[in-house]
């Protein structure tokens, strides 16, 4: 192989044809390499970012926290390198470097957007929230019926054994509710709740009449060991990689599992800069790799490609490939490539001091929040004034040190009150159901160029009006549930919601019915070039309110089974 | 808590967001080198400097206080590594008034007080950053429902008036936080347990017992 990159499998270095290639190496990537060497495919894996090793490189993860020279607080040096996250939350001394160098990869913002991304091995597979819920028909069918976007292609009962299957091997931790909008899944226990939680829980059940849930989160965290990992130590430092596996990543996970059939390579500094495309068979023969650190190209064939390089970045390789025949690229002939770009809208909830309960307290720093379950525009609701849903995470925990005493300045007694815990202080953000808009929509920026020389994207989405009613109805309907619940000192807070920051942008590549209406089929196929297989965020052709992750995983292992059984059919 | 609520511990310090914790939409305004300010290099006399105003907010008492948490050294890492420049200087510039402000109530330098001149000193300190804090964020308020009728009349071009923070509320927040974040801090003032191996969430509790660290 060429370049003197790292390949962790180096059995199968000499060659250039592989069965498949997969693009991406973060959560959906990882488990069509999975799948798919299993399955006997000889499968090469291509990341655009470094080699990231599971244990070895999560540096920080067993240091103590005043062992971080800045005790986790990003320093002007480290920011430099990343100003769009910079302007988030995720701007933590030890994981800086597993965020992609902002300066390197620019991107034009027509509208604000702010593209969390990860280029390492693994991708964001290390640093997600691992929040992991089915979808429900109402769901797949709400396109359909209330006409916005195009008709999801499948169906609950298509997807149910897939997330039957990743369940079963990620490990996902949560209870057993029999709520029909939030099925349930193949669940390890669940975590507890704090006082304060299971209380607020009951009384909003009382109050509506057991039509609305306040649930502990299932998440991917293992709260039983499974075989070759550990169970969950509840550090809650997940973002740093976990020293036992306690969570599902690539590393802790998928890639292990592909290791061991012998028939991975793994390609680091790979940067995909287009799917090869052959128009006599209008299939696609290989890919293009930039080399990352030697700048040098390289062409790689297979008999089918699973792109996974990111919502967005999907987008980007289609739009970058087959222009000479689409001068738009691959996909584009729907006119669709690129547009109906969601996310899930958040920074916009309510919290407040719940009185009493001083003589309680938990044990254990738990990885894992409440969850209130959709309830509105589903049956039984009343009407509203827009369409679709939203759900709450939060929790309600005890104060500590960084809590203002207001009768204290300095000295002894302030010093000994602090301490103490203070008062339980409860809260939630809503998440929020993005519509489709074709209007929202990410392009081809040529006129700048990133540090390879490569056309960057350009963000042009916003929230519109449904976004924006339902806003202030997640905060009306959490003050409502949080009065009953008897929870005090209210406030709410909306600090608007520039598109991608709640890190579960999707839609570039819809899946659809019609090739005029969308980019892929039901198995995820590109309509114009059936050995193209797109299962990472780019798929989805409605946002949900439910965290992501879990469908595209439940999608992509469907799809490998789908992909290989047409091989075998010679169909692909 | 899950991952929304992974923010930093210390934003919510003393009812307002971090010093220094916000780069807003220019992007990061972080500079290439460090601005040419007698001061930054901290001297050994600054540090014991440091180190006694910190010990004042958090003494010694049946647990270590500040000093022992070295909290000079913290001051003077986060002031150079994560403040930016026009954050520096207000720290820089508020030792010395700090300093004044002290010779002009007692008399005399923060370093020649007692225990008790340190602590009164601070009291009165601290309630007028208290005030200031207050008015800032009044002023903040205005600016923020400014700039939104400006950006709804379309004028883009509005750039907002920025009200410095007091720079005692720099000093009292660094403390605090470097303070409960330091080995003394978190395993003696406060409990840690670095790898809990299981989570109750439901436990007693009695008065007295220590809260968790992290």
């Amino acid at each position: 192989m060429p370049g003197d990159t790292t390949n962790i499998n180096t059995k199968a270095t000499e060659q250039y044809t592989y069965d498949a290639i997969v693009v991406g190496s973060g959560i959906s990537g990882g488990w069509a390499a999975k799948e798919l060497t299993e399955k006997g495919l000889k499968v090469l894996m291509l990341e655009r970012g470094r080699n990231f090793e599971h244990l070895k490189d999560y540096k920080s993860a067993s240091k103590d926290p005043w062992e971080l020279a800045h005790r986790g607080r990003a320093t002007t040096e480290q920011l430099s390198h990343h100003p769009v996250i910079a302007r988030t939350w995720g701007k933590l001394e030890p994981i800086m470097d597993y965020w992609a160098n902002d300066v390197d990869c620019p991107y034009t913002e027509v509208k604000p957007f702010k593209w969390w991304r990860s280029y390492q091995l693994g991708g964001r597979s290390i640093l997600w929230g691992r929040q992991s819920y089915r979808w429900s028909d109402f769901d797949f069918e709400a396109n359909g019926k209330d006409g916005h976007g195009v008709d999801w292609p499948i169906r609950y009962r298509d997807i149910a054994p897939w997330y039957d299957h990743v369940e079963k091997f990620i490990g996902v931790s949560g209870s057993l509710e029999g709520i029909p909008q939030l099925p349930d899944g193949h669940f390890l226990p669940p975590m507890d709740m704090t006082c304060v939680e299971k209380d607020v829980a009951a009384r909003i059940k009382d109050r509506y009449k057991g039509q609305r849930h306040m649930i502990i989160g299932r998440v991917a965290n293992l709260t039983e060991a499974i075989p070759g990992r550990t169970s969950c130590q509840f550090r809650n430092r997940c973002w740093e990689g976990c020293p036992f596996g306690g969570y599902f990543s690539t590393q802790s996970s998928t890639l292990p599992a592909a290791m061991k059939t012998g028939k991975l390579t793994v390609r680091p500094w790979s940067i995909v800069t287009q799917i090869l495309y052959d128009k006599d068979t209008r299939k696609a023969k290989g890919v293009q790799v930039l080399d990352a650190e030697s700048n040098k190209t390289y062409d790689y064939f297979s008999k089918i490609i699973f792109l996974n390089a990111s919502a967005l970045n999907s987008a980007w390789i289609l739009m970058n490939s087959a222009v000479s025949i689409w001068p738009g690229g691959l996909g584009s002939s729907s006119g669709e490539l690129g547009h109906n770009i969601m996310d899930h809208h958040y920074n916009v909830g309510v919290s407040g001091i719940m009185e009493g309960y001083e003589d309680k307290y938990y044990y254990g720093r738990r990885p894992n929040g409440i969850y209130i379950v959709r309830f509105a525009n589903l049956p039984g609701d009343k009407k509203r004034d827009f369409v679709r849903g939203f759900g709450y995470q939060g929790g309600a925990s005890r104060e500590g040190w960084s809590r203002n005493v207001a009768e204290l300045n300095v000295g002894s007694p302030f010093k000994e009150a602090l301490t103490e815990p203070g008062a339980w202080s409860v809260g939630v953000t809503g998440f929020g159901e993005l519509l489709p808009y074709h209007e929202n929509l990410i392009a081809l920026d040529k006129d700048k160029k990133d540090k390879w020389g490569l056309p960057i994207l350009s963000m042009d989405a916003e929230l519109r009006d449904n976004e924006r009613k339902m806003r202030k109805d997640i905060i009306i309907e959490a003050t409502e549930m949080f009065e009953a619940a008897g929870v005090k000192n209210l406030t709410s807070w909306d600090n608007g919601h520039a598109i991608g920051d709640g890190i579960h942008e999707m839609g570039s590549a819809r899946m659809g019915k019609d090739p005029k209406t969308s980019i892929l089929n039901s198995h995820n196929q590109v309509w114009d070039a059936k050995n193209v297989f797109v299962t990472d965020g780019a798929c989805m052709a409605s946002s949900a309110c439910q965290n992501p992750s879990l469908t595209y995983m439940a999608l992509t292992a469907r799809a490998a089974e789908y992909a290989v059984e047409e091989m075998k059919k010679r169909e692909l | 808590m899950n991952r929304r609520e992974a923010l930093s511990s210390v934003a919510l310090l003393l009812g307002g967001t971090i010093i220094g914790g916000e780069v807003f939409l220019a992007g990061c305004k972080a500079p290439d080198k460090k601005i040419a300010m007698a001061g930054l290099n901290f001297s050994p006399d600054d540090i014991s400097f440091l180190d006694e105003v910190g010990e004042t907010i958090i003494p010694a008492t049946t647990t270590p206080g500040a000093k022992e948490a070295k909290i000079g050294e913290f001051m003077r890492t986060i002031v150079n590594d994560c403040y930016e420049e026009k954050e520096q200087k207000i720290f820089l510039d508020g030792m010395q008034k700090l300093d004044d402000a002290c010779k002009t109530k007692n008399g005399k330098a923060f370093l020649d007080c007692d225990a008790q001149q340190r602590h009164d000193f601070l009291v009165a300190l601290d309630q007028e950053a208290k005030d200031y804090q207050k008015k800032k964020g009044e002023f903040d308020k205005l600016q923020d429902d400014k700039a939104a009728a400006e950006k709804s009349k379309g004028n883009t071009a509005f750039q907002r008036e920025d009200m410095p923070a007091h720079y005692f509320t720099m000093v009292k927040q660094l403390t605090l936080w470097g303070y409960f974040t330091s080995e003394v801090g978190a395993t003696k003032a406060l409990r840690y347990i670095a790898v809990p191996g299981r989570y109750e969430g439901c436990i007693p509790y009695k008065k007295g017992d220590k809260a968790w660290a992290t």
